[in-house]
């Protein structure tokens, strides 16, 4: 039992278990974080971008201006922007039986890994999951095909210049694997090999494995994953959260009692509170407005945007912001926002009961009907002659490379008034702000991570009791910004086995037994008979069949009857087949109840001696000896083979057959 | 021997409260819990003192199963729980869950205001209902305890509606409440996997009926409306307020928009708004094509449907008008029928089934002359269309579903007993299995015959599948040994050798020597070479060594040949075996005592 690790990002997981004979990807996750090394790309011409300069090293020998500009003394790729990808190279992909999703940010690097690969397995992931992994990758393929950028650069790449760019391009590691985005035909193809399941459902793989996604309390239809045999069991935990926001609770107790833990997808940011992280984002958001400035707050198109938006329709009246417009603009914005109130089941109880009234799970939908809230596919079309300001803008990418917040960002960055306000945990804010430099724009740092923190998955861990746990090496140390706090790492008796991008780990497992199946005719036939006081034994002799992982055990069919033709005395000359051999004997065979036997069945003359080990029994009128030991009986009979199989099965009665 | 056993108390050769009693693994659930639409009586509701006479509903029921949220399904729901007593879990799709508390409010209002009957469940009674339901998707196993899981499965019927698999061990059973094998305008078809159930309970409604294509049906429909529209006649439509009712509103709706027409289509109910809302809510229960265009286009949000009042029946001119309920048996849709029948330009069509007693039952059957309430005779002039749009599988869809599920055992409810009697002798002759067909009250009696689980150890497993070869060859069946050790409820098969080990026993050997004289005039060790041969040529498939030592050894017998110096051509050959080898033994000295040939 072995687990590849693809990704080394604790919170984008890709590994690889094998179990069984199965291999199982777990999660898919895409590093977008290399999308930070890229210039933005703008959606209006933009002067400032297209006149920085070209990077040029110090002494001139390395001219790269084609490539890389300077902006406020960080170096950026002038490209499409590119992505960092799970590892290919450590593992054939070709052999994956199938892929389990988690959630449908765990998702995106799937047209990568089941397209060009020879992947021909299944994906299991639950509907929310696949509708709104789908809205995310189509969202990210519409920001990338609506700028197409002419040239594509990698000169940069090259080993020996890397090594000589500015920091942080000339440690950024893999660049080789970097690639760009896939097509939407490839998110199609990729998406049509998605299975659906239900949490709880439990799904068969080849008869060997059984797989049962959890609710895992983080987004809409994400879960964590049970993989487990009658004998084994390991538990997948990726992205889980115990906050009350808008989806099903995590379910905890199925995890119990498993073998082996996989722990992914932990907070992002140990240190901040949703909670008060959402006031903050309130009050700030408000504070703008007032003084007349615009928010933006770049985001994903699904998941804490729902809770944003409910946040803010039990705030708006009271901080007087009832007519300031509120946009969410995206390609998927529409599509989103329908989603989420039709997936009844996944959400949690008191959203659930609303639809019984019916009404709309999320209050997004008033704020729709009442005009508060519009949503546009981006910033040409409708949005232009509608927008008005002051306003807050929902809208992605959270990057700030790629995606209409280019344009706010251009927009708005040259005035103090407007504030920009960070929700989403997965970019450092001042990488992402990096290619702005110099901006009058106020920042606030409000991320909102809702995944388990240190205290909450010890606590769990303790309630769940893993023999053995398994986590990204990031989480066996403080992280390093703060080096003092040992509150903010796993420790756990045993250690967990940490691992890294690239680490392969042997699971600690010892599989001793398999489930097969008595046919209830061959379980009527057997004999049991006690051994020990609660222990009994039974000899089984069937004939094993073995299909698809299943084992079952037959009744040995009856012989056919030999055909009358054949001679009796030819019937004797024919050896023994190679067949059943004999169960194997235990016990011992007690002298005086011995010769009673003997003595009942006719054999009176005995003489019996005594040997060191046991005693010699000399049957005279027969001329045959026996020799009793504890654990051993030898006959010792010539010429009288009907004789002798009496004795054997005299001596037999007294042993026990296994 | 375990058995299954299965009791209807509602829906045994007949259409109407369905309401079936599963006992399986020591385990009792309870299946449906619906109203009779033909009576006002006692009947209306199954006979629970059934279960009664022997103690409360809830010591007995572990679970409550509701398929779907129609009412011969569900009717009898609030008074089973609330009048009868029972506080165990009921269990139901979300979108029943939803749907259900509301048609019950309904049937309640027309029981209890408009017919003044008292003695019934309250408005409360529906709530306190409600507070046991557990709401279940498709496709989870839940856990009702320890032994006891359920699986639901769509169905298509109606939005939500399920089918269930009940577990037990390996013992299980389906219940298909109602349900659809062909997807329509607005759900999917029903599907189940491969799940070989020891028995199947299948709904047979149209038992003896092979539905032409659902095409021809719609337009037969709407050549029918048109019609009659067009020759200034009013068509009813008599529909429950969730179900048919929609797929038919998307079929108008599309037709009225393509062709232009004008007259006014009006759904009668003040649930249609919020019936629509119940499907907006639950797309991902409608079929693919709905599901793939809502976030463009919701189908149920309708242009030419408009809601009706009362005083529209009486108005000039042609219209059509959705009316609650389908059958015709009180309220609204009897009301306008009542206004309507006297007119031979009307029409009234019958899209779904009609139970014995209802009036829409009555004019299918052709009764020209109706006795309302006991007091006026109506004189049905109106021309009575039936098409049968209700979404029950028809006799090639329960064919169809019975492949599907591979059952053990097929036991039919929900249809009538002459065409089940046709039914239950096709399924017995094309599948081979038995097929029952229980009255109301009768219990059928299935033996299981589940397989014993036993942990093998792995080691045993490995080396048989090893020894097997690659293929395993029907033929020639190798038998495997093995010793069961059966300790604290728990069964595992090890080795022998491991059993021996496990158990602290130490083996007892079992050995035979056996001399064997003749007379061979060679050396010995020439006369050892001339069994070693002799033996070669009779056993071809066993492992035959001449060891240097001056023995041969087959298998693990020992063979050693002496003789005296006084009578060097009398050979005795010595043998020793073990046990294991018993019968080799056994044959070889009958064997050597023949002779050498020379």
């Amino acid at each position: 039992m072995k687990l590849y690790c693809l990704s080394g990002h604790p919170t984008l997981p890709c590994n690889v278990l094998k179990f069984k004979s199965t291999t199982i990807m777990l999660d898919c996750g895409l590093d977008t974080t290399a999308a930070l090394s890229f210039l933005p790309l703008p959606l209006v011409h933009s002067p400032r971008l297209s006149k920085l300069p070209g990077w040029v090293s110090k002494d001139g020998a390395i001219n790269l201006e084609k490539e890389l500009k300077e902006c406020s003394g960080r170096v950026f790729v002038d490209s499409q922007p590119e992505f960092c990808l799970p590892e290919k190279e450590l593992l054939d992909l070709s052999t994956i039986d199938v892929i389990l999703i988690s959630n449908y940010h765990c998702m995106m690097a799937l047209p990568y890994i089941t397209e060009h690969t020879g992947f021909t397995g299944t994906v299991y992931a639950t509907e929310p999951t696949l509708q709104i992994g789908r809205l995310l990758m189509e969202e990210l393929v519409t920001f990338m095909e609506r700028v197409p950028k002419a040239h594509a650069a990698s000169c940069w790449k090259n080993k020996d210049i890397q090594r000589l760019l500015p920091s942080p391009l000339k440690d950024a590691a893999d660049v080789w694997s970097w690639r760009t985005c896939y097509s939407m035909s490839e998110v199609n193809s990729a998406l049509s090999k998605v299975q659906l399941v239900g949490y709880s459902q439990k799904v068969e793989l080849f008869g060997a494995v059984l797989v049962t996604p959890l609710s895992s309390g983080y987004s809409l239809g994400s879960s964590n994953w049970i993989i487990q045999s009658h004998y084994e069991k390991v538990s997948y935990v990726s992205g889980s959260s115990l906050l009350t926001t808008h989806p099903q609770p995590m379910e905890q107790g199925s995890l119990k009692n498993s073998d082996v833990l996989i722990l992914t997808g932990l907070t992002q940011i140990p240190t901040a509170n949703p909670d008060g992280m959402l006031g903050e984002f309130c009050s700030n958001l408000s504070m703008t407005i007032r003084g007349g400035g615009n928010v933006l707050v770049p985001c994903y198109s699904s998941g804490v945007i729902y809770d944003l938006l409910e946040c803010l329709y039990q705030f708006m009246d009271s901080a007087n912001l009832g007519s300031t417009p509120f946009y969410f603009i995206s390609p998927v914005a529409n599509s989103s926002l329908e989603f989420s109130q039709i997936f009844a089941e996944w959400l949690c109880q008191n959203k659930q009961s609303k639809v019984y009234l019916p009404e709309p799970p999320f209050p997004h939908a008033e704020l729709i009907q009442t005009n508060k809230l519009k949503h546009y596919p981006s910033i040409h079309g409708d949005f232009s002659s509608e927008f008005r300001q002051p306003c807050v803008v929902f809208t992605g990418h959270p990057s700030l490379r790629f995606g209409d917040v280019v344009h706010f960002m251009e927009l708005w960055g040259k005035s103090g008034l407007n504030t920009i306000i960070f929700t989403e945990p997965d970019f450092s804010y001042l990488d992402a702000l990096a290619p702005y430099q110099p901006l009058a724009m106020k920042c606030v740092y409000c991320p909102i991570d809702t995944r388990l923190n240190f205290h909450q998955v010890s606590k769990l861990l303790k309630d769940i009791q893993p023999l053995h746990v398994v986590c990204p090496e990031p989480y066996t140390q403080p992280p390093p910004a703060q080096a003092h706090r040992s509150d903010l790492m796993l420790e756990l008796q045993p250690p967990p086995m940490a691992y890294r991008r690239c680490s392969v780990l042997g699971l600690p497992f010892r599989r001793r037994y398999e489930r097969i199946q008595l046919l209830p005719e061959l379980a009527k036939s057997l004999v049991p008979s006690e051994i020990k006081p609660g222990v009994s034994v039974a000899t089984v002799s069937a004939v094993l069949q073995s299909k698809d992982n299943k084992h079952v055990l037959q009744p040995v069919p009856k012989p056919a009857p030999v055909p009358p033709s054949k001679k009796r005395k030819r019937v004797m000359e024919e050896p023994p087949e190679v067949l059943n051999p004999k169960p194997l004997l235990s016990g011992a065979v007690p002298l005086e109840p011995f010769l009673a036997t003997l003595h009942k069945n006719g054999i009176m003359e005995v003489k019996v001696e005594e040997t060191a080990d046991g005693h010699i029994l000399h049957l005279q009128a027969e001329d045959v000896l026996i020799q009793l030991e504890e654990d051993g009986t030898h006959i010792i009979c010539d010429n009288n083979e009907p004789l002798r199989t009496a004795l054997r099965d005299l001596v037999l009665r007294f042993l026990q057959k296994l | 021997m375990p058995e299954i056993k299965i009791t209807p108390l509602g829906a045994g050769q007949d259409v109407g409260r369905s309401c079936i009693l599963v006992s399986i693994g020591g385990k009792n659930i309870m299946l449906d819990c619906g109203m009779h639409m033909g009576y006002n009586d006692d009947r209306r509701f199954p006979d629970f003192s059934y279960i009664t006479q022997n103690g409360r509903l809830t010591e007995f029921l572990d679970c409550v199963i509701i398929s779907h949220f129609h009412l011969d399904h569900c009717g009898a729901l609030p008074y089973m729980s609330e009048m009868v007593g029972y506080d165990g879990p009921i269990y139901m799709t979300h979108p029943t869950k939803a749907i259900c508390p509301i048609l019950l409010e309904d049937f309640r209002k027309i029981t209890v205001d408009k017919k003044g009957e008292t003695n019934f469940f309250t408005s409360q009674m529906i709530k306190d209902c409600m507070k046991k339901v557990v709401p279940i998707n498709l496709h989870q196993t839940v856990q009702v305890d320890e032994e006891l899981e359920i699986k639901a499965y769509y169905a298509g019927h109606v939005l939500g509606a399920a089918m269930v698999q009940i577990k037990v061990g390996s013992e299980s059973v389906v219940y298909t409440g109602d349900y659809n094998m062909t997807p329509d305008r607005h759900l999917g078809a029903a599907w189940i996997d491969k799940c070989r159930p020891d028995i199947l309970i299948s709904e047979s409604t149209y038992a003896t009926t092979i539905r032409d294509s659902k095409r021809c049906r719609e337009r037969d429909f709407l050549k029918k409306v048109h019609e009659t529209v067009e020759r200034g006649g009013k068509v009813l439509i008599p529909v429950f307020a969730l179900g048919r009712a929609q797929e038919l509103c998307i079929l108008l709706e599309t037709f009225w928009e393509r062709m232009n027409l004008k007259a006014p289509i009006y759904f009668s109910t003040g649930l249609t708004e919020k019936a629509n809302h119940y499907y907006k809510l639950f797309i991902t229960w409608t079929n693919q094509k709905i599901r793939k265009t809502f976030v463009q286009r919701n189908m149920f949000e309708f242009k030419h449907i408009k809601a009706f009042d009362r005083s529209y029946a009486d108005n000039p001119g042609p219209m059509v008008v959705f009316a609650t309920p389908g059958m015709l048996h009180a309220g609204q849709s009897l009301q306008i029928f009542k206004k309507w029948a006297g007119n031979e330009k009307n029409m009234v069509i019958m899209p779904g089934y009609c139970v014995q007693g209802t009036v829409g039952h009555k004019i299918l059957n052709g009764q020209k002359k109706l006795e309302i309430e006991g007091r006026q005779t109506l004189e049905v002039k109106l021309q009575v269309e039936y098409m049968s749009f209700s979404a029950h599988a028809d006799a090639k869809g329960i064919m169809q579903l019975i492949r599907m599920a591979e059952p053990r055992n097929i036991l039919l409810v929900h249809g009538e007993a002459k065409k089940m009697e046709f039914l239950k002798d096709k399924i017995e002759q094309e599948f081979s299995v038995s097929c029952y067909m229980p009255a109301n009250g009768e219990t059928t009696t299935i033996v299981t015959n589940p397989s014993v689980p036993v942990d093998i150890s792995l080691n045993l497993l490995k080396r048989e599948m090893a020894l097997g070869g690659p293929l395993p060859d029907p033929k020639r069946p190798r038998t495997m040994h093995g010793t069961l050790i059966m300790k604290d409820n728990s069964l595992r098969l090890v080795s022998p050798e491991q059993a021996l080990k496990e158990l602290g026993l130490s083996e007892h050997q079992l050995r035979f020597t056996c001399r064997v004289q003749l007379h061979d005039p060679h050396s010995d060790n020439d006369t050892l070479g001339r069994i070693y041969t002799h033996l070669k040529s009779v056993l071809k498939s066993y492992s035959i060594q001449h060891v240097p030592d001056g023995t041969v050894i087959v298998e693990s017998i020992v063979i050693k040949v002496t003789s005296s110096a006084e009578e060097p051509n009398l050979k005795a050959i010595l043998l020793s075996w073990s046990y294991q080898d018993e019968e080799l033994g056994s044959f070889l000295s009958t064997l050597l005592k023949k002779g050498l040939p020379s």
